[in-house]
């Protein structure tokens, strides 16, 4: 019995590293004849999360390296922690809001989208004052000679960044995470595309590239983050960081400094002087889908 | 035994939750902590840094042209110049005098007669506009720029508002996106 049991599993083993050593052997021996070796190395990218700081340093300058080929400029790519004691929140002032766009386009650049086919973060959805807040009935496609257009109110729709993110437990390869300053981001090199997370967002906040990701080398943001706006590619999903290459430079994101309104706020929730937690504790504030325990960082407010 | 020691310590635990709790809320965030907005040193003596005020080309200083003329306090409407102007912020009860110094034409001045300069206008509007001017020292009201954790970016009411003419204009929006349709 145990005689069999040791012949058994000797050849079970033998069986596996034999698959194993062939499937990496086929699979290295393919992509040295049709790559280089940064193209290995890309294969071979672990998840962001597991790597070293050495690691990460590596890869982002084989991504410099490649970004500055593609697209004959310097690109910085950061891969900046986050900073201590801090918990991003996001307040929106749905008084205010005009429904000027500003904030979708301002985003396009800041984030480089690509544009072919046409991708947006921000969705700005005009409702009906006499209905209140009412998705069916929202319309995403409003086009008007001049905004606000009457009897008519504004509710720009992005990623919520939520405590509870149903997008982040629907991952199955673990690709999409929390960060400690709350930021919900993905590894684009670990995305497989497998589009459960977009399933998942009730709030439509998660893109898909369909298309190889070409983007302008003219208008193209040159200060990019691994986890926020490099370039993207073909198959990977991505979604609204806060612009994490900004405020984890302690900037504001692109879309708060360019609403001509002031509508949008921003700050860290930790902090009970900035700006957020004043909203919080004294204006009227309400989050979307409550019910659906997702528990947003994006609250909606009434400044008036 | 058993059971009792767990009721015990239920109960110990409980006393101590009542006891300490409402203790440990007053001791770290007392009310004026939670509502005070942002205090900084400029802040503290009512002087926030701003740009500088949105004056119409070429006509600042106003006592440029007012100093050799007569000041008239009749309430009237104007006719060989600032003509352009339309008020339209209380303008039954107002006019240009109760804001504008009559003595010294590149000042404004309160309700009570205190000295405001151009800078520092949003003294003036806060006189009616109390919640808003409070807002905009915490950073609700109105645009800021700069950084989330350290030097802000404020603008002045005026910088946004036409103070003659304070409701916020309409704008064109920005094209609307693509229908999905489109994607191929």
């Amino acid at each position: 019995m145990s005689i069999k049991k040791t012949i058994g599993s000797t050849m079970k083993l033998n069986r596996r590293t034999f698959l194993k050593a062939s499937a990496v052997a086929s699979s290295t021996a393919a992509l040295a004849a049709c790559g280089s070796k940064s193209a290995l190395d890309e294969f071979l990218q672990k998840n962001f999360r597991f790597m070293s700081k050495q690691e990460i340093g590596e890869v982002i300058q084989r991504l410099e390296t490649q970004y500055a080929q593609q697209y004959g400029k310097e690109i910085s790519v950061s891969a900046k922690e986050a900073l201590p004691e801090t918990f991003f929140g996001y307040a929106l002032d749905i008084s205010r809001c005009i429904g000027c766009r500003k904030c979708v386009y301002a985003c396009v650049e800041e984030n480089n989208q690509t544009q072919a086919p046409q991708m947006h973060w921000i969705q700005v959805l005009e409702m009906e004052k006499e209905k209140g807040i009412d998705f069916m009935d929202a319309n995403l496609y409003y086009q008007h000679e001049e905004v606000p257009h009457e009897g008519h109110f504004y509710l720009p729709v992005q990623c919520q960044q939520c405590k509870n993110p149903p997008c982040v437990k629907s991952c199955p390869v673990n690709a999409t995470w929390t960060t400690k300053d709350g930021i919900v981001v993905v590894d684009y090199n670990w995305c497989i595309g497998c589009r459960c997370c977009m399933a998942a967002c009730p709030y439509g906040a998660r893109h898909y590239n369909w298309g190889q990701v070409e983007l302008d080398p003219e208008t193209i943001n040159p200060d990019t983050h691994y986890l926020g706006n490099r370039p993207r590619y073909k198959g990977a999903v991505e979604k609204c960081t806060f612009c994490i290459q900004r405020v984890r430079e302690g900037r504001y994101p692109a879309c708060v400094e360019v609403c001509p309104v002031g509508a949008r706020k921003f700050g860290n929730l930790l902090d009970p002087d900035s700006e957020i937690r004043y909203i919080l504790e004294n204006k009227r504030v309400l989050i979307l889908k409550e019910e659906l325990n997702t528990q947003p960082k994006f609250y909606y407010f009434y400044g008036t | 035994m058993k059971k009792l020691r767990l009721a015990l310590g239920i109960l110990a635990a409980w006393s101590v939750a009542v006891l300490l709790g409402p203790g440990l809320l007053t001791s770290g965030l007392t009310p004026s902590s939670i509502h005070t907005p942002p205090q900084t040193a400029a802040d503290a003596q009512h002087e926030i840094a701003v740009p500088p005020p949105p004056f119409s080309e070429d006509i600042y200083p106003c006592s440029a042209c007012h100093a050799d003329m007569e000041v008239n306090l009749e309430r009237r409407e104007l006719e060989d110049f600032h003509d352009d102007i339309t008020l339209e912020h209380d303008e039954e009860n107002r006019w240009c005098m109760d804001c504008h110094d009559a003595e010294n034409r590149d000042i404004l001045h309160s309700a009570s007669g205190e000295p405001i300069a151009f800078e520092e206008s949003y003294k003036l509007c806060g006189q009616c506009h109390g919640p808003k001017l409070r807002d905009w020292r915490a950073g609700i009201h109105g645009r800021r720029t700069g950084e989330w954790n350290g030097r802000k970016d404020y603008l002045l009411c005026a910088h946004c508002h036409n103070p003659h003419a304070p409701r916020f204009k309409s704008m064109k929006p920005e094209p609307a996106p693509e229908k999905p349709g489109k994607i191929k």
